[in-house]
């Protein structure tokens, strides 16, 4: 077990460090999204005994082992209803899930769903590496049409599905992507996640370099990302590129376009609103793709609901301040009460 | 119940009785209007309108000997005012109609204003698995027996003195379970040709003598007293047509002289809002009544005495009810919040809804989106240090299984209540079984042991209920707690307990570290092998949980092939070391002889009634129950080897029994029905005289 420090005024990001070997492969993306984690921590002033990890199954569920938090390695698919269960039971805990694309949008995809239409107070963070890693390589629901893998020699004939599109098409109110080797961004990212209340999803883009290596070049490679990433700011528009002269724009249609800022005012543009109501902005950035447009990356949506486990909790209140503390005696002699003399 | 020999902690004090169900609410009513010859068998001495408490002057002889069989004996016959009244040792009931017909409600009320009044009371209601099967078809017969006695009894009785039949299907359907010379009420305007055809009736069974000859036969216009006795109140036909089901509660009321204040209490309070309906329904309800003493048909009628129960309060309690309560109890006995996380499913949605009710004690409940989030969600309120639980029924206790793996793992406790129900796959929903036992025992992959525990009856899972939360938080392990479709819906005059009386509930969360140095071992296990408790929140115990195979102590993940072997015994003899703290088990009868019956959940009551019948018969009979089926009591085997033969009467083809010849290597028979019905004690009784020739 490792040694703890309760007393220690300000934490570091080695206090989260567990004494556990850490098994990913050499140079897995799970590493730097580990560390970021790490460093993301200390930051919120959150006592680390308050915070707790729950996975799945698959590499990135190995997650929890790794940090010396409470923490709960469970089974496939299910993390996000055992988080609930948690959050539900102890509000005031903060509850990260770790997943991943298999884990979460396969054999999950329906606890994923309910968890966030909740509005549970959970920072779910789904590692997209577009492969099933730990069955060592078969293709994963977000594998684009004709990957080959061992599962598919001829190539994929299943369309894959987006996380974000499920996240935002189940009102997600904080919804958000980034890149496993994009520190900065990553950072940012999950400190915004932290400090969201309500469920938070963030879709990390991950590269497994055994099973799919490269898979994300086009949004971790610097000389590349900067030409196929935009990165969203709320309430500017969307420019991109290595000289900020490309822009989105809406067409007639209403459908995303690039446009040259040389022949298009700033002004013209498409905006990001990270906090409109109505979620078809963030839908529509979301639908956004590389190759055939740039991708959106950041926060894509983060607006207020209450919480699942607020409410719930709430419910209890008023039902005391109501009722007062359930007495038993009260309890058993409700209902049709007879004596026998 | 109240027998000497059972191993509970604090005993009933009373037999069952069933509760109307959410298929009560059908409102569908078959065309009627028919003109029947009325048709009867003239039985009994005549009479005046008036109902007697007078003294007992008078024995019929016949009648006599038509209620001597089974429960039903006829005490004496009254006649006073030249109108007869027989005082009864106890009758049994059944009302039968369209499931739109209000036949649970009917017998809900009667069963009701029988415990009220002091019987001991039991009762099964049968009822369709489809909320509107085709109105008047015969597959939309929805019945509610019950028997009601001035002695205890402990079933709702095997065959039935009295049957209300609404409609032709109704009829059809439940005819054979009346007793030769009992008593039929039909609703003869239901007799139409439409309803004819939809029960197969070729001719009109209440104009063929033959058809009912043996039965004293009520034909009665239900359907049009009703809407006579409703008019003016501006109800339209049908609404004025939901009433009859109260028309015959009323006559019934009136045969059985029943005391319907409770009954004109309870539609005053429900139908508060709308008091047309309420009136409605109380004039049908008087009507009903005056029907028996004003008309010449019913020329008799009974009374059965209250039983001799113990003194003190009682209130009636359903099965799932009691479950509700019991681990609201537990919870609170415990110091702690109860986490419920649990999926829809018949026959045990009421424990969500009956706890749903109960949020000022600190309760939640999570309607999760399936089984597999049910179980997990508890799972994790576990981690968190609630108490937790989930309910289902087969197919959803499959769904369950894989969680249930995890839970037995990472031993956090937890109970998972089985209702079980007629399977396999979705089975019959509505219909009872035993038949999860397996599923429970060993339906997990991987040596997987865990506690099985089962109530006897409704009032049972109270008590059962706080004892698997006590075993699974004190022991940490996931418990099961096996109730059934007979049990859940049962009630029972249930003794309102004394909070002192109730065993209490430890629960630990260290907060300290337990290793050498400061470390936290998750897995350092005590004396009984059961590791600690430790919960977020607390500082320096931060450790991992997981489905992986872990070093002993330290809850590390771990591949080694010793450590996975010591891993697998130490669960399984953690699991056999609480046979320390469950009590032993006892045995109803002899200890030694002949023949000992072994029986587990619902179908107690049978087995005991019949058991105590044969060594009544001077045979030489015992009756082992088992509350405690993992681990089994610790001196079972001894008890096995104390009889001749042992037989094991089970609701499914021989679960039980095949666990049992496994360990104790006794070469037990069984007695198998699988008809989603309970036992008849005269199906028992047969057995046990087939096993002793």
């Amino acid at each position: 077990m490792s040694t703890t420090d309760v007393e220690l005024p300000v934490l570091t990001a080695k206090d989260f460090a567990s004494d556990q070997e850490i098994r990913w492969c050499p140079r897995c993306g799970d590493y730097s999204i580990l560390a970021q984690m790490k460093k993301v921590l200390p930051t919120l002033g959150i006592p680390k005994e308050e915070i707790v990890f729950v996975s799945g199954i698959g590499c990135s569920s190995r997650f929890p082992y790794y940090m010396d938090t409470y923490g709960f390695h469970s089974i496939h698919g299910r993390a996000p209803a055992i988080a609930t269960g948690l959050k539900v039971a102890r509000p005031e805990l903060q509850v990260w899930v770790i997943t991943g694309d298999g884990d979460g949008l396969s054999i999950g995809g329906n606890h994923l769903m309910h968890a966030i239409r909740r509005n549970v107070d959970l920072k779910i963070i789904l590692f997209n590496n577009q492969i099933y890693g730990l069955t060592k390589g078969q293709y994963s629901p977000t594998s684009p049409l004709g990957k080959r893998t061992k599962s598919t020699p001829l190539g994929s004939v299943d369309h894959p599905l987006s996380p974000l599109s499920i996240a935002i098409g189940s009102e997600a109110t904080f919804v958000a992507r980034s890149v496993d080797v994009d520190i900065k961004h990553l950072t940012m990212v999950l400190e915004r996640a932290a400090k969201h209340k309500g469920t938070a999803f963030v879709e990390v883009y991950q590269d497994c370099n055994v099973f799919n290596s490269g898979a994300f070049d086009f949004a971790s490679k610097k000389d590349q990302k900067i030409e196929n990433c935009i990165y969203l700011e709320d309430g500017k528009p969307l420019i991109y590129g290595p000289n900020r002269d490309k822009g989105i724009r809406l067409n007639g249609k209403g459908e995303p376009e690039v446009v040259s800022l040389d022949e298009v005012k700033e002004d013209d543009l498409l905006f990001h609103d990270e906090s409109a109501n109505e979620p078809a902005h963030a839908f529509q950035l979301g639908r956004m793709r590389w190759p055939d447009m740039p991708e959106p990356m950041g926060i894509f949506r983060d607006i207020s609901r209450p919480t699942y486990d607020g409410e719930v909790a709430r419910q209890l209140e008023d039902a005391t301040a109501k009722n007062g503390t359930g007495d038993l005696e009260a309890l058993f002699n409700s209902g049709d009460t007879w004596e026998v003399k | 119940m109240r027998c000497s020999a059972s191993v509970e902690r604090r005993e009933p004090e009373a037999t069952r009785f069933n509760e109307p169900t959410a298929f009560d609410s059908r409102t569908d009513f078959p065309p009627i209007h028919s003109e029947i010859t009325l048709w009867f068998r003239v039985t009994d001495v005549r009479i005046t309108s008036e109902r007697s408490h007078g003294p007992l002057t008078s024995i019929t002889e016949r009648a006599t000997a038509e209620r001597t069989k089974h429960d039903m004996s006829t005490a004496a016959t009254a006649e006073v005012n030249g109108k007869e009244s027989q005082e009864l040792d106890s009758v049994v009931i059944r009302f039968c109609g369209d499931s739109g017909d209000g036949m649970q409600l009917a017998g809900t009320q009667f069963t009701n204003v029988s415990a009220v009044f002091g019987n001991d009371v039991s009762t099964l209601p049968d009822f369709p698995a489809e909320i509107r099967a085709p109105a008047g078809s015969l597959a939309g017969v929805s019945g509610f027996q019950l028997c009601f006695s001035s002695n205890e009894i402990f079933t709702p009785g095997d065959e039935v003195d009295t049957l209300v039949a609404m409609n032709p299907a109704a009829l059809k359907t439940n005819l054979q379970d009346l007793k030769r010379g009992g008593t039929l009420i039909v609703n003869e305007d239901a007799f139409d040709k439409g309803n004819l055809q939809k029960a197969h009736y070729e001719s009109n069974p209440l104009e063929d003598n033959e058809a009912l000859a043996g039965y004293r036969v009520h034909k009665v216009p239900m359907t049009r007293l009703t809407r006579d006795a409703v008019e003016g109140l501006g109800l339209t036909q049908r609404e004025a047509d939901r009433c009859k089901n109260i028309f015959a509660l009323g006559l019934v009321y009136w045969l059985y002289d029943r005391d319907a204040k409770p009954t004109e209490e309870w539609l005053s309070t429900k139908f508060a809002k709308h008091p047309s309906i309420a009136e409605s329904n109380l004039r049908a309800l008087k009507a009903g009544q005056n029907y028996g003493f004003s008309t010449e048909t019913f020329t008799v009628h009974y009374e059965v005495a209250p039983a001799e129960l113990p003194p003190g309060k009682y209130r009636k309690i359903t099965g799932n009810e009691a479950v509700a309560f019991g681990l609201a109890t537990a919870a609170k006995l415990a110091g702690k919040e109860l986490f419920y996380g649990g999926y829809p499913i018949t026959p045990a949605s009421d424990i969500l809804h009956e706890l749903a009710k109960l949020k000022h004690f600190g309760v939640k409940t999570f309607q999760a989106e399936d089984e597999i989030a049910a179980i997990t969600s508890i799972i994790g309120a576990s981690f968190g240090g609630a108490l937790a639980v989930t309910a289902s029924s087969g197919p959803g206790i499959a769904l369950k299984g894989e969680g249930i793996g995890l839970a037995v793992m990472t031993e956090l406790p937890m109970v998972i209540v089985n209702v079980q129900r007629g399977g396999p796959s979705t089975g019959l929903p509505t219909k009872t079984e035993q038949s999860d036992l397996f599923l429970s025992y060993f339906g997990r992959n991987g040596d997987c042991p865990m506690v099985l525990v089962a109530a006897q009856s409704p009032a049972d899972c109270f008590d059962m209920a706080q004892e698997a939360m006590r075993l699974a938080v004190e022991h940490m392990t996931p418990v099961f707690l096996l109730t059934d479709g007979y049990i859940a819906n049962g009630a029972e005059p249930w003794p309102v307990p004394n909070i002192a009386d109730l065993k209490p509930i430890t629960v630990k969360h260290p907060t300290e570290p337990n290793a050498n140095g400061d470390g936290y071992l998750p897995y350092l296990r005590d004396d009984n092998l059961v590791r600690p408790w430790a919960i977020p929140g607390t500082p320096g115990l931060e450790h991992r949980l997981g489905g992986i195979e872990k070093s002993d102590g330290s809850g590390n993940v771990d591949y080694d092939p010793q450590n996975h072997q010591h891993m697998v015994e130490t669960r399984q003899r953690k699991i056999d070391l609480i046979a320390n703290d469950i009590p032993e088990q006892e045995v109803f009868g002899p200890d030694s002889g002949d023949l000992l019956l072994v029986s587990w959940g619902g179908p107690f009551g049978a087995v005991r009634t019949a058991v105590d019948r044969s060594i009544k018969a001077g045979k030489s009979v015992a009756h082992c129950h088992l509350r405690y089926i993992s681990p089994f009591p610790r001196n079972l085997g001894d008890i096995l080897g104390n009889y001749k033969q042992v037989l094991i009467p089970e609701l499914n083809m021989g679960q039980l029994r095949h666990i049992i010849r496994g360990k104790y290597l006794v070469d037990a028979q069984g007695y198998n029905k699988i008809q989603g019905k309970p036992f008849l004690v005269s199906e028992l009784t047969r057995k046990i005289d087939e096993m002793l020739k």
